[in-house]
């Protein structure tokens, strides 16, 4: 079963385009992705908390490739499924009046086998080549527009990620040479066997490097905000809400924590680009006025939480203290879930702004929930959420990092923390007066535009992210999460399941 | 050990072209350059000085096969990691014309509408 | 685009029927000597570029234009894909070797790889369409800017 997860979406890419050299059907492709996503979303569901791995070929793991089911990976699934299916939803109404809708929804279908691939392989190199197809696809979409700011944007990510992905393949490289495997269970048995560790600091450095400029931690962030904000509206939901997690954390702490066994000081220096990015991107995001910027550099802060809390789950880890790096792990698994679902209603939320005011500028629009009162209430949610508010999820997962940190004794790390909370809150305020209430400001272009399609998306995102926050009962945290959390830290399980040890 | 030196000193070039320069193509041509350094170098992780090639024939122990035989798989990741860089360069080249119609330069510090 | 000087022509005329055999050679022989669908695909590509610059791409576009090439690329891809999904549906995994019998197969016999001699045909189409369509439309850029 699990090679159809790459192999629908990868017939849909090659197909559309295929069909749209003869005939120009937008509602057909429309509906056909659609049903792809929702086909892959029903067997992500069904999958769900299933361990399998699948042989490719059918040659033994050493050797051949092989595609691995685990808690993390059923969990990634899920949220690239769920996430996907919604965007398609939207971009059925808001994506008609384009041209070219062959193209983009192929190259949609391609970055979602590219994504699908890098959450279920087992090899390093397979992994590679499945971000590079994610990548090429996103880089493509993000200029689909091909006005001189989307193509400027498009060339920035290119090059950013392009030099991102060199890093990843010398890592590879070098990873290889002095291992002698490709296959991450194998790495792992074999990576303490080996007498000269420091190539396998230097590739892990290298990867560090390569990914961070895939998920943008904040040295590496610079091509994200434009990237997002010039992307057509449904594609800056996947690259904000699935894309930058798949390629960048998760590619990166699979290698690192199931592969490497996670290197000397690799789990400080992940926490420490964590509070980093958390705390710059939430600064920058603070000076925005275009709405899609701020969500971008909003996008790199909550990055940043994602990753302080594997990064600390490493800390603990190494420290021998395997309950609390369970629930650092839990922290960032579900804080990665929840800023899934929040950020791509706030973008494509976004999208509906653009439509109603034909502008995305703060300072010139205002009064959204008395044009639109459903989206209005959608986007408060989604602000809410994100602020960290009681009932919504945001909340829950920040508190389980916080709980994480000051139980561990990472005293700072839980002050960076708690202050990034109180920015997040300050810039959400500032779009919650500026955008929601007030006075109806700007010019309404046309208020017809906000059919169903629009917000029936939002809406079903909207009671996502009030649901989810039941993830944080023990119990259904313990079906959900645990697994996902636990995939990380025993790395001689994964091992175990691959090998056949 | 010299060899591996090489391949960095080529992706170090690479690099400071990427970074340092600013018309386009020599931008592109510092991926390009990064690539090769990438690709030779893994090349070079299975190279064996008078080798042969892989393959396993009839009648031939697999001792000396073992102790003979390149190892074949590095060659296979550079074919797929070519593939790739020339997907890559496609794109970047054909953005960069589009780049090149719009404002009529390949100077990336002319080329800047948005900011932040 | 008028085409080149009469010695580019004439060379590019009787080299390259050869050019053309020798990468659908590679293609087809790629599971028995080095090479394979993608050297092959370029190689077939290379003679379809060399033409279109020699003579400009008017002559080219009686055989292989744009929309054609980009249906090539599609369906090659299309085809890869079925054959990794028959293995799946008759090997027991993805692209699983369904056609072949005997392990290993012998060598240098055209017929004797199972299913990779057609996966390299499509890898060939595949590459050898989409390298012309990446030429093509580099091309074609250049074209409207001399208008």
């Amino acid at each position: 079963m699990l090679p159809l997860f790459v192999a629908i979406p990868l017939g849909v890419g090659f197909l559309l385009p295929l069909i749209e050299e003869f005939r120009e059907r937008t509602q057909f492709f429309a509906v056909t992705v659609l049903l792809e996503t929702g086909l892959l979303l029903a067997l992500s569901l069904v999958k769900f908390g299933e361990e399998s791995i699948y042989r490719l070929g059918g040659w033994r793991p050493p050797i051949g490739i092989n595609y691995v089911l685990d808690g993390l990976s059923s969990l990634i699934l899920v949220v690239i499924s769920g996430i996907a299916f919604v965007t398609a939803l939207f971009a059925m109404t808001y994506m008609s009046k384009y041209e070219n809708l062959g193209k983009f929804y192929g190259l949609f279908s391609l970055m979602l086998a590219g994504m699908y691939g890098v959450a279920l392989t087992g090899d390093v190199f397979n992994m590679y080549v499945y971000l590079e197809v994610a990548a090429i696809s996103s880089y493509a979409l993000v200029g689909f527009n091909r006005g001189p700011e989307e193509l400027e944007a498009s060339f920035k990510y290119l090059i950013m990620g392009a030099v991102g992905s060199i890093f990843i393949l010398l890592g590879i490289a070098m990873l290889y040479g002095s291992v002698g495997s490709l296959n991450i269970a194998d790495i792992s048995v074999r990576v303490s066997e080996v007498s000269d560790q420091s190539f396998i600091l230097l590739s892990t450095a290298l990867f560090i490097v390569g990914f961070g400029l895939k998920a943008a931690f904040i040295p590496f962030h610079s091509w994200l905000p434009d990237a997002h904000s010039s992307a057509p509206t449904p594609i800056s939901a996947m690259l904000s809400g699935v894309l930058i997690k798949v390629l960048g954390v998760y590619a990166l702490s699979r290698i690192l924590f199931n592969g490497l066994n996670l290197p000397n000081l690799t789990p400080e220096i992940l926490t420490w680009i964590g509070a980093g990015s958390m705390f710059i991107g939430g600064m920058i995001a603070l000076g925005q006025k275009d709405l899609k910027r701020l969500l971008a550099y909003s996008s790199i802060s909550q990055m940043g939480y994602i990753t302080l809390g594997l990064g600390m789950g490493g800390i603990f880890m190494s420290q021998g203290k395997p309950a609390v790096a369970t629930l650092a792990l839990i922290g960032g698994v579900f804080h990665l879930v929840n800023h899934a679902a929040y950020k791509s209603l706030l973008f494509l939320f976004s999208g509906g702004v653009e439509r109603i005011f034909g502008t995305r500028d703060l300072s010139q629009i205002g009064g959204i929930t008395r044009v639109s009162p459903v989206s209005g209430a959608t986007g408060t949610i989604g602000t809410l959420s994100i602020s960290g508010i009681p009932p919504f999820n945001g909340f829950w997962s920040k508190l389980v990092i916080v709980i994480a940190a000051i139980w561990g004794g990472l005293y700072p790390i839980a002050g960076i923390v708690l202050f990034t909370s109180a920015i997040t809150l300050a810039y959400y305020l500032k779009v919650q007066r500026e955008l929601f209430l007030g006075e109806v400001a700007g010019e309404i272009t046309d208020k017809g535009k906000i059919s169903p399609g629009i917000y029936v998306p939002l809406l079903i995102l909207a009671v996502c992210c009030i649901g989810l926050g039941l993830l944080y009962l023990p119990e259904i945290r313990g079906i959900v999460l645990k697994p996902a959390a636990l995939a990380l830290q025993e790395g001689s399980e994964y091992t175990k399941l691959v090998l056949g040890l | 050990m010299l060899t591996y030196l090489l391949a960095f000193i080529l992706f170090a070039v690479g690099l400071y072209s990427v970074i340092n320069k600013r018309n386009l193509i020599k931008i592109i041509m510092g991926i390009i350059i990064m690539e090769h350094a990438v690709n030779a170098f893994l090349i070079l992780i299975g190279y064996r000085l008078s080798g042969e090639a892989p393959i396993l024939e009839e009648g031939m122990a697999i001792s000396e096969f073992v102790n003979t035989a390149m190892d074949p798989l590095p060659q296979a990741l550079v074919i797929t990691s070519i593939v790739i860089s020339l997907g890559v360069v496609a794109l970047m080249v054909a953005i960069a014309v589009r780049l090149y119609q719009h404002y009529g330069t390949f100077d990336i510090t002319e080329i800047r509408k948005l900011r932040g | 685009m008028t085409g080149m000087s009469p010695i580019v022509k004439t060379v590019t005329r009787w080299v390259s029927p050869f050019i053309l055999a020798f990468g659908i050679y590679i293609a087809l022989t790629g599971h028995l000597t080095p090479g394979g669908g993608f050297p092959g695909g370029v190689i077939v590509a290379g003679c379809f570029i060399l033409i279109t610059l020699a003579y400009g791409k008017e002559r080219v576009e009686g055989i292989f234009d744009l929309k054609s090439a980009s249906v090539t690329d599609s369906l090659a891809s299309l085809s890869f894909l079925c054959m990794g999904l028959l293995g799946y549906v008759f090997g027991g995994g993805f692209l699983n070797n369904f056609i072949q019998s005997g392990f290993p197969g012998k060598a240098f016999e055209l017929l004797s790889g199972g299913n990779m001699p057609i996966i390299n045909i499509a890898i060939g189409f595949k590459v050898g369409g989409s390298l012309f369509v990446v030429f093509a439309y580099l091309a074609l850029f250049r074209a409207i800017e001399e208008e």
